[in-house]
């Protein structure tokens, strides 16, 4: 496995060399390369991964509690208008998620299914890539890819480059859709945007930070009857809960042959 | 030299006014649009680029197309292209001057679009497409100006020039390659996805750029005195039917690559554009306006005593640059979010403020165009009678 991605990295590294000779960008390959290969697992001293329990999110609740943890943990704005909306963790239809897991006899019942999405955390983030100002990065201590909003300068490559439609861009300034309390506070002291630039879940790195776990998982685990939908820990170590699911039962993750590498996954 | 651009007349002034009004209305919709927000375009989260991206493609093509020009004349020493090479020049450097306007509109920040280059991203096309425009620029500014100010006194230009000339034309071919990579490179998008975009650029690039070149030739030469040359512009155009008909094979190995393999998306896409998809249109009287146009024009440029026939030969140009504006500034970038990863189809239509924006930026470019010909064609003018 790790030899063939070797290969796999030697194979963009030269061509991207040749190509980059070529264009007169002779620079291309030393040094953009090495980023692009912390796809293999050992570059990050630990990965942060989630596990999603299809049939036990079904219950609305557990995906209610999740949006709305979330949304007061990171005080993301709530926009009504289509296309102007901003997500970090809500659900779309199973046949949507895992399109290339449906065909035509799939029960209708399955194809209609919320599942819970969010920003899938890359091995091999096709946003971080693109990002030309370093503004999305892929952390090294913990895998989890992380957003300077001070930095982005709102060209969206990143959203063009997400094949999970996980960013939202801040089109108009968000503030004002922020729900405060009756002093007008924020619900958190997360600090809040400004329009122009994008944004995405962050796997609640402020709360790993202290010992937490992600705010959604703490909300959905304690819905009455829901225990275990969400699972959160570390992939590197096996002993963690994620790593005892993924050995032990059957999951999966969206798109998995663009080789982007997803942490979310999904037991079914 | 310059201070011709501050003499002309009435013509002329009424010429730079008529940009001044448009870069005006433009300036008051790019303000609505810094004040509010990119919500007043017709973006979403679903369709992230739109018209503003498009135009910056459609024109990096634009900008490219003078290496048509330079490589026939500093290499093979083409002469007819003579009194060519610097109106090619000229539009290139509008053309590059245009495509960073277009980028910077379409920035969420666009006071931090420095930080491309406080914290230099090589893993980024966009970074190298930066690099790219700015050294195009650059290039063009220098040969332009140092070529014409030796013609000027009637001499030969320096010998360390050519070098700089004979960089020039890797690196118009690299402005549109770039380009195409920025595009080229998503897995997200596999509308984009096709290792044939890059040739597809260039080969439509050099149909758009000569063609619009050959409209402003017989323009300077009917209002001035400066006269490009008929052998110039017959030879402008079968650069185009070339370049024109390169395309149209590149665009059916495309159709024939999606639609025998017959995997959904791969036709999605095509589907959007020509067909409809579940209903959603709204690019389809453009796209078959622009397949008409284009398959009139290769077959008429493709007839010599059609190609040739200068009074025919301006209506095939609008109709060569009209037909790579829909595929590229209108069709191609869109599509690439339809449907988005989640399946969704989100039409796009860029509102009112967009398209003044749209509108202002193309004035800004025209009237450095307008600027720089007026140069070009008073000295020229002169030339006629002062030179040996």
């Amino acid at each position: 496995m790790s030899e063939k991605k070797s290969r796999r990295d030697f194979l963009r590294d030269t061509s991207a060399a040749v190509l980059g000779a070529g264009a007169g960008l002779p620079f291309l390959a030393t040094t953009g390369c090495e980023q692009l290969q912390d796809h293999n697992l050992r570059g990050s001293e630990q990965q942060w991964a989630m596990v999603i329990d299809v049939e036990k999110a079904k219950d609305p609740a557990v995906r209610r509690a999740c949006a709305e943890a979330c949304r007061r943990e990171h005080n993301i704005p709530v926009i009504e208008e289509p296309g102007d909306e901003i997500h970090w963790i809500w659900d779309e239809t199973f046949e949507h998620v895992f399109e290339d897991q449906v065909h035509e006899h799939t029960p209708e019942e399955l194809m209609e299914t919320p599942v819970l999405v969010l920003c899938n955390h890359c091995t091999n983030p096709p946003c971080v890539r693109v990002c030309p100002t370093k503004a999305t990065w892929k952390r090294e201590s913990d895998g989890i890819v992380m957003m300077d909003q001070h930095r982005c300068i709102g060209c969206r490559y990143c959203m063009a480059a997400c094949p999970y439609a996980a960013r939202s861009f801040n089109w108009r300034d968000p503030r004002p859709f922020i729900e405060t309390d009756s002093e007008g506070n924020f619900p958190s002291e997360y600090p809040t945007r400004r329009r122009g630039v994008v944004e995405k879940c962050n796997f609640c790195a402020e709360r790993l930070r202290d010992g937490l776990q992600p705010a959604c998982v703490e909300a959905a685990n304690q819905v009455p009857g829901a225990e275990g939908v969400l699972a959160f820990g570390d992939l590197t170590d096996p002993d963690s809960e994620v790593s005892r699911i993924l050995a032990e039962q059957k999951t999966m993750s969206r798109r998995v042959a663009l080789g982007t590498g997803p942490n979310v996954y999904y037991v079914v | 030299m310059l201070e011709a651009a501050f003499r002309g007349g009435k013509r002329y002034w009424a010429l730079l006014g008529v940009w001044a009004i448009l870069i005006l209305m433009g300036l008051w919709a790019w303000g609505q649009q810094y004040t509010q927000g990119l919500t007043v375009t017709g973006m979403t989260q679903d369709v992230t680029w739109g018209i503003y991206i498009a135009q910056f493609t459609f024109l990096v093509g634009v900008a490219a197309s003078a290496v048509m020009v330079v490589l026939p004349y500093y290499l093979h020493n083409h002469r007819a292209f003579g009194r060519m090479v610097i109106l090619g020049e000229g539009l290139a450097v509008a053309s590059v001057l245009m495509c960073m306007l277009f980028i910077f509109v379409d920035m969420g920040q666009p006071s931090r679009v420095v930080n491309v280059l406080l914290h230099p991203t090589l893993n980024s096309m966009m970074f190298w497409d930066m690099m790219a425009l700015g050294g195009y620029l650059v290039l063009n500014l220098l040969i332009g100006a140092v070529t014409f100010d030796a013609e000027r006194r009637c001499a030969p230009p320096p010998g360390w020039i050519k070098p700089i000339i004979i960089l020039s034309i890797p690196w118009a071919v690299s402005i549109h390659t770039v380009t195409a990579f920025l595009y080229s490179g998503l897995e997200a998008r596999t509308f984009w996805m096709t290792a044939i975009l890059a040739p597809r650029f260039l080969a439509s690039a050099f149909a758009s750029g000569p063609a619009l070149l050959i409209l402003l030739a017989l323009i300077i030469r009917k209002f001035s005195r400066f006269d490009p040359g008929d052998q110039a512009i017959r030879q402008l155009a079968l650069i185009v039917a070339y370049a024109m008909a390169v395309n149209v094979f590149f665009v059916g190995v495309e159709l024939f690559t999606a639609l025998y393999s017959d995997m959904p998306h791969h036709i999605h896409a095509f589907e959007y554009l020509y067909v409809g998809l579940h209903g959603h249109d709204a690019l389809v009287p453009w796209m078959w306006t622009g397949a008409t146009l284009t398959l009139a024009s290769v077959v008429l440029l493709l007839i010599p005593k059609i190609r040739n026939n200068l009074s025919i030969l301006p209506f095939l140009a609008v109709g060569v640059i009209l037909a790579i504006w829909i595929e590229k500034g209108v069709g191609m970038v869109v599509t690439g979010f339809i449907p988005s990863p989640l399946g969704r189809i989100t039409d796009y239509l860029p509102t009112g403020v967009e398209m003044a924006v749209t509108v202002g930026v193309y004035a800004v470019g025209f009237l450095i165009l307008t600027l720089i010909y007026k140069i070009i064609v008073n000295v020229r003018e002169r030339m006629i009678t002062s030179c040996p």
